[in-house]
């Protein structure tokens, strides 16, 4: 399988997540589907946005791989993270997948005129839910080609990622 | 009701295989073609010829194509608000870093290289398949405005090439 995720391998994913639950059954998905997978959490908007722009307690964040951002969130909600990133030069190469409980029709309509990678809905069934994250891996994380971690000004890497 | 997908590739022999994968993954997907960029343009602004053209639910674009080039296409899509929100996956031979990076500036959905030999080419129309039209949520009303527009214009019911 083609290596992604640099020099030591890993592929950085940052999980934006409120509800405790949530984050344990996802960790433990990505733990069965990709032990190559190395998951940050943050649990509101606002420190998604501290932790992409090395803000405070974060100043040493690494730059995720794919972001996960679930749209109903404490303090910043998903879809201004979500505007942030894809309004900010530097942040919008990188895929942001929503993973919401909202099925709303306003809501996927929103996440896309947003430029939402793309908007998956969290189904309630744990069985379900461990698919969906092993889908989220397959696809994400093994057929796509993600954009590189550095770049300069010109748009090119400095560190290869194979 | 079947997901439209519009595929934008210039070269016959993939299009053909991608066609062919699709029918065999999933017959109630219809797969209209446009053959370079000013095509997929016309088709999506329902232009000339194209005015009964439906809105698809995804896009397959090619990078390299004369005309109009996947890039310019790109661009135009994520830049016009009636056309943005179409997932649009870039599907390309090229595996540049520079082509990823500019593809995902631009705003493409995701970014895909089209495999050298057939099992993995068709094994990765199965993946997106699976994720983007079994997983994925798109956007319904969009579907459903598409759907009733090519019913309504009498549009073609069976796999289209809308044009020759």
């Amino acid at each position: 399988m083609r290596a992604i995720g640099g020099s030591s391998g890993l592929i950085r994913v940052l999980l934006v997540e409120d509800s405790p639950g949530d984050i344990q059954l996802t960790q433990e998905a990505f733990r069965d589907a990709n032990s190559s997978v190395q998951l940050h959490v943050v649990s509101d908007g606002a420190e998604a946005m501290a932790f992409l722009m090395h803000e405070g307690a974060h100043a040493d964040a690494p730059r995720p791989d794919l972001i996960l951002l679930d749209l109903n969130l404490p303090r910043m909600d998903g879809r201004e993270v979500l505007a942030h990133i894809k309004q900010n030069e530097h942040l919008k190469t990188i895929p942001t997948v929503i993973l919401t409980t909202s099925e709303g029709e306003m809501d996927i309509a929103k996440s896309y005129q947003l430029h939402a990678n793309c908007y998956l809905s969290k189904p309630v069934q744990l069985a379900a839910f461990e698919s969906l994250v092993k889908s989220i891996n397959d696809f994400w994380l093994t057929k796509v080609r993600l954009p590189p971690r550095e770049m300069n000004s010109a748009g090119v890497s400095r560190n290869r990622r194979q | 009701m079947p997901l439209q997908i519009l595929l934008v590739e210039d070269n016959p022999g993939d299009r053909r295989l991608t066609q062919e994968a699709f029918r065999d993954i999933n017959p109630l997907i219809r797969v209209y073609v446009a053959h370079d960029g000013a095509e997929a343009m016309a088709f999506l602004r329902h232009e000339g010829a194209q005015a009964a053209a439906p809105r698809p639910d995804l896009i397959l674009l090619d990078l390299n194509m004369p005309k109009m080039d996947g890039r310019d296409v790109l661009a135009r899509i994520k830049e016009d608000e009636d056309l943005e929100d179409i997932p649009t996956i870039v599907l390309t031979s090229s595996e540049a870093e520079a082509d990823i990076v500019k593809s995902y500036q631009l705003g493409a959905n995701c970014y895909l290289c089209k495999p050298m030999h057939f099992d993995a080419f068709y094994s990765l129309m199965k993946s997106l398949n699976d994720f983007w039209l079994t997983r994925v949520k798109l956007h319904a009303d969009d579907r459903e405005v598409g759907q009733k527009a090519s019913l309504g214009r009498g549009l073609p019911t069976a796999e289209t090439n809308f044009s020759p």
